[in-house]
């Protein structure tokens, strides 16, 4: 397929590791979970990727069109991107909460507060 | 009545007994003590009912469950273990006696706990005794060495807990580090667990990996106190007196050797041993122990502790001359463990009586105290001379026969360790002795005293008894034990 | 099968997913108490028919929508999922029918039936996932669960619970993103997602080279949330600051729930279909789980907090499990099986028993313990005896485990050998460090006045004496596990070639 012709996977592969790097080395817990976010938005590209059929179209049924994208991908996507959305939802409560007690949302801070 | 019965009510009675010690303790300290007897009693007449079906050569056994495919929960009672549980039974009667004594005397604390715990110990001595296999001895040496621990730390202060930690420490790094891998190890190599006349392991296992099985066996079995895991006998010295008594001269140190005995005879099978030489190493490591813990004896100050070192080594009779592999010394070591129980129990009395009647505890405070009480260094002496093997003690005996097999086997080194011994157990003794009977009291003790209370002293003078008896009586002992040799 | 019979996976999962919403709307606390404990006893009580009828040897499969396999969403129960439901609905239920005075203690009265409805939502994931038969719908089980576990961690009152959710909810998504990458990349080479279907389609894939990463990121996502040695860190905080009852349901399944996982995927799936992978699973796992076992050991012999004692504890245990799984034998297989089942029993036990005493004594760090054993006697005798089934003193389950253990490692020679002492140390290590807990109950002197002291209610002292009897029942009567678990291995390994 040629290097042009992965380049989706690629692209993958890059904010597969961008996102995994703000988490692991940001103290900012927002930007840890920005983070988050793109390393699962990798991951919905992977899939998305796989389901493109070379030369195939939307899987909507038309008459004419015989190849087809294979739409499996997809729902999974969605179902994916739902858990996505509330994981992310419920980590940004919990910085809010983290806010209210500690009074900062810098790793660092936490864990020297909680050592007073 | 039959057989199995009668095990399965050898083994709950204890635990009821516990129970209703609880119970008992509610109503009053009398009733507590009244049902304490009446369970060591009613313990000791089941066990003794066994015997006549043994002695026609019965083997009564009860199945209580398969646990694991192959490895079942289970009791069968043949002449060693008879001779263990009989022992300890019987000796309990006269052990809870003392303890009214030595309880009230010294009015120690805790006492319903003490008693209870102490019925438990004896319900997990009788398992050890009864087990048809490794697994079930292996589960009820568990529960005897986490039972004793309340015991030995009795009396609850920092410097207690912390020989407690040795005790529990020594005792279970021993079991689960060295005993439960042989254990496991038999199992896999010889498919089965369970005790058999002439053995298991013949054909399944050769070389020097026998003798190191052997030796698995014989330091994981901590409570046998082959030196160097010994260490938890002097740590136990903190515990009152009749636990010191009956569990670290009776149950807790003769479930060791019995078990050690029990495996070279059932597990590992006398003429199997014998042929092989990687197993030659226990006599040596047996000797060592006898010389080495006769010479620490000798250095000692405080009495129980003396005695601890002196148990030791007398333990490492009984190994030694279960090592010897020769009839005659197998007879020897479970004649001895009769004999050393007697003789042992019976110097631990004396030393609580002396302890309780004038709070005495190291040698040199004994200048004299035979003249204050009598009858309890009269028993000591006794008791003391047994650990020599003077005759007309049960300690002769057992000497005796195994010296005999000593001599059948042509082994020097075990004649000469028993040789040495004794010369170092009269040195240590002897003294201890001629102080108390021959020369005045230096240091009038704080408060005057005489006797132990009467219950104390009626316990030493039956054990005392019991340890000259033997010397006249013990021929259905020694046919028992005859069974033993002929069953290879 | 009667109708009904037949309905039990889906019900498994549909009976506390929807009483959760109910809960959420039962307003007095009471009221969404009963109802949580209702469904948790009623789930358990199907976990324990689909028991019996698979021990009778019927395996259930079920279509949803009588769609077909594998187009269709299937569920299925076999012995080894049934073990799994057992412990999880077991938990589930011992928590909740013990945790009233640790939920009034930790939660406002008007935040419970929201809490009990989570509650009830991470039981119906947890028990999701043994019963689904896809990789798809088990990652969303997963998240279910996962999702739902953060909220009930981070429900109490200790703000120190915060920040270890936060991290757990960070590692559990990268770790459950693993999975979805791994699952995405086997979809991408077979084209199918249920797992019976991707084990017989993985052989005829001509390039293996994506199906090998797609079981490294599956192996290492699943490690993750099981916390395997290194990437255990999110584990100790998280259940040191949860509500009591909340470490009581966590610590006994759990982990226990994503080793399930890991062991059906790497045996079932992967296992027949990769050359070489068997070794390269041994390889990998074995020094991972001795690891666990030797370090989580020696911390938590250093440990004063009770609870990360025991959480450090757990951490070893899964090393025990999978150093098992590391054998590749059935031996291996049911010793690590059963002490899945066995683990649980004693956590749970020793934790209930914790919760009992924190009813009393605030903090649970050692120095505090001291000298409650006289005023918490049942309490204190409960901890005692929980702790010999995780030492693994016979006549306990823990016991039987252990032997499993030792018997399996004996049959790989001298490393079985080194492997033994590894696990002997490691006992060794147990004892030495609930010998702490017991000898601060017990000898210790107290440190203020404890006249004050209670023994706990007796409903907790009652739920937490059944589980410490299971311990021992099942440590002299271990028919139950160990079929379940012989059977289970022999499942995982039949693939092998």
């Amino acid at each position: 397929m040629g290097l042009l012709g992965l380049v989706y996977y690629w692209a993958f592969a890059i904010l597969l590791m961008i996102g995994f790097y703000a988490v692991i080395a940001k103290p900012n817990l927002i930007k840890k979970l920005i983070g988050l976010s793109i390393f699962q938005a990798a991951v919905f590209l992977l899939y998305i990727t796989m389901g493109k059929v070379d030369g195939g179209t939307a899987p909507i049924l038309q008459d004419g069109v015989s190849l087809y994208s294979t739409p499996l991908p997809q729902v999974l996507i969605l179902t994916a991107i739902v858990v996505g959305i509330s994981t992310t939802a419920l980590g940004l409560g919990i910085v809010v909460r983290i806010k209210e007690e500690y009074g900062s949302i810098e790793e660092d801070e936490i864990q020297e507060r909680d050592r007073q | 009545m039959n057989g199995a019965e009668l095990i399965a009510i050898a083994l709950l009675l204890p635990l009821v007994g516990a129970v209703g010690i609880a119970v008992a303790s509610r109503i009053g300290d009398n009733t507590r003590e009244a049902t304490t007897l009446l369970t060591a009693g009613a313990l000791a007449v089941t066990v003794w009912s066994l015997l006549p079906e043994l002695m026609q050569g019965g083997r009564p056994s009860l199945l209580v469950a398969e646990v694991v495919p192959g490895i079942d929960l289970a009791f069968r009672v043949e002449p060693l273990g008879m001779l263990f549980a009989a022992l300890a039974s019987s000796l309990w009667i006269v052990n809870s006696i003392y303890s009214i004594g030595y309880m009230r005397g010294n009015k120690e604390s805790h006492q319903t706990r003490f008693y209870i715990f102490f019925a438990i110990a004896l319900a997990a001595a009788i398992g050890v005794a009864f087990a048809d296999n490794l697994f079930t001895l292996f589960l009820f040496y568990e529960v005897l060495t986490l039972s004793t621990y309340p015991l030995v730390a009795h009396k609850g202060d920092a410097k207690t807990v912390r020989s407690a930690r040795v005790y529990l420490g020594v005792l279970l790094t021993t079991s689960i580090g060295l005993f439960l891998p042989a254990i496991i190890w038999t199992y896999v190599a010889a498919g089965t667990g369970t005790f058999t006349p002439g053995g298991v392991l013949e054909g399944k296992i050769a070389g020097p990996a026998i003798g190191l099985l052997l030796g698995l066996f014989v330091f994981g079995v901590g409570k046998a106190a082959v030196m160097p895991v010994h260490r938890w006998l002097p740590a136990a010295m903190v515990a009152p007196t009749p636990v010191s008594a009956l569990l670290h001269a009776v149950a807790v140190v003769k479930a060791g050797v019995f078990t050690i005995t029990k495996i070279i005879v059932y597990i590992f099978g006398i003429d199997f041993l014998f042929a092989e030489p990687s197993s030659g190493w226990l006599i040596y490591a047996a000797a060592f122990t006898i010389i080495v813990a006769s010479i620490v004896a000798l250095q000692q100050q405080n009495l129980k502790r003396l005695l601890a070192y002196s148990t030791v080594a007398q333990l490492s009779y009984v190994v030694m001359a279960a090592a010897i592999l020769k009839p005659l010394a197998e007879v020897g070591a479970a004649v001895h463990m009769v004999a050393h129980a007697f003789g042992k129990i019976t110097l631990f009395f004396a030393a609580g009586a002396i302890y309780t009647a004038a709070k005495k505890t190291e040698l040199h405070q004994l200048r004299g105290i035979a003249r204050r009480m009598p009858w309890t260094m009269a028993a000591f002496t006794i008791g003391a001379l047994s650990m020599i093997g003077v005759p007309p003690t049960g300690g002769f005996v057992s000497k005796w026969y195994i010296l005999a097999g000593a001599f059948q086997a042509d082994n020097y080194v075990a004649i000469a360790a028993i040789i040495v011994s004794t010369a170092l157990n009269a040195a240590y003794f002897l003294p201890i002795i001629y102080m108390a009977w021959f020369l005045e009291e230096d240091v009038p003790p704080a408060k005057e005293h005489g006797e132990a209370p009467f219950a104390a002293v009626l316990a030493l003078m039956i054990t005392a008894a019991l340890t000259l008896l033997f010397f006249f009586f013990n021929g259905p002992v020694l046919e028992l034990e005859a069974q033993l040799v002929q069953a290879r | 099968m009667t109708s009904l019979a037949h309905h039990l996976p889906a019900l498994q999962v549909i009976v506390p997913m929807l009483s959760a919403p109910l809960v959420m709307l039962l307003q007095p606390r009471g009221l969404a108490r009963a109802a949580a404990t209702a469904a948790s006893l009623l789930a358990f009580a199907i976990a324990i028919a689909m028991t019996i009828g698979v021990l009778d040897g019927n395996t259930y499969t079920y279509r949803m929508g009588s769609w077909p396999a594998p187009y269709g969403i299937e569920l299925g129960v076999d012995r080894f999922s049934a073990l799994l439901l057992l412990i999880v609905t077991g938990a589930s239920s011992f928590a909740l029918l013990a945790g009233h005075r640790s939920v009034d203690a930790d939660i406002d009265e008007s935040r419970q039936p929201l809490f009990y409805a989570a509650w009830l939502l991470a039981l119906a994931g947890l028990s999701g996932i043994p019963v689904a038969a896809d990789a798809f719908n088990i990652f969303v089980f997963m998240e279910i669960s996962s999702l739902a576990s953060y909220v009930i961690i981070a429900g109490g009152s200790d703000r120190r619970a915060l920040p270890a959710v936060f991290k757990y909810l960070i590692m559990g998504t990268i770790g459950a993103t693993f999975y979805l990458i791994g699952i995405g990349l086997i979809y991408l080479m077979t084209g199918t997602l249920n797992l019976a279907d991707m084990e017989l389609r993985i052989h005829e894939v001509a390039d293996q080279a994506p199906i090998l990463v797609a079981a490294g990121f599956i192996t290492v996502g699943l490690a993750l949330k099981a916390a395997l040695f290194p990437l255990h860190v999110w584990l100790p905080n998280s259940y040191t600051y949860a509500p009591n009852t909340v470490t009581v349901f966590l610590a006994a399944c759990s982990t226990k729930v994503s080793l399930y996982l890991l062991l059906r995927f790497d045996f079932f799936v992967f296992q027949g279909n990769l050359v070489g992978h068997d070794i390269q699973f041994a390889y990998f796992l074995m020094p991972l789980a001795v690891l666990a076992i030797l370090i989580a050991s020696g911390v938590a012999l250093f440990e004063q907090n009770v609870k990360r004692l025991l959480a450090y504890s757990s951490i070893a245990q899964v090393g025990y499990i999978l150093l098992g799984a590391s054998f590749v034998t059935v031996a291996g297989l049911t010793a690590s099986t059963v002490h899945l089942f066995n683990h649980a029993l004693a956590k749970g036990a020793l934790f209930l028993a914790v919760s009992c005493l924190a009813t009393q004594c605030v903090g649970l760090r050692l120095p505090g313990l001291r000298g409650l054993a006289k005023q918490m006697p049942w309490t204190s005798a409960a901890l005692v005896v929980a702790g010999f089934s995780l030492i693994g003193i016979p006549g306990t389950a823990g016991f039987i485990s252990k032997w499993y253990l030792i018997t399996a490692a004996l049959e790989h020679g001298p490393l079985g050998i080194a492997l033994v002492v590894v696990l002997v140390a490691s006992s060794l290590m147990a004892v030495a460090y609930i010998w702490r807990i017991v000898e601060s109950l017990y000898f210790g002197e107290p440190g203020g006045d404890v006249s004050a002291v209670r023994e706990a209610p007796l409903l907790m002292l009652v739920v937490t004496w059944v589980a410490v009897l299971a311990n021992l029942y099942f440590g002299l009567a271990p028919e139950l596990p160990v079929t379940l678990a012989s059977s289970a291995a022999e499942t995982l390994l039949e693939h092998l070639p």
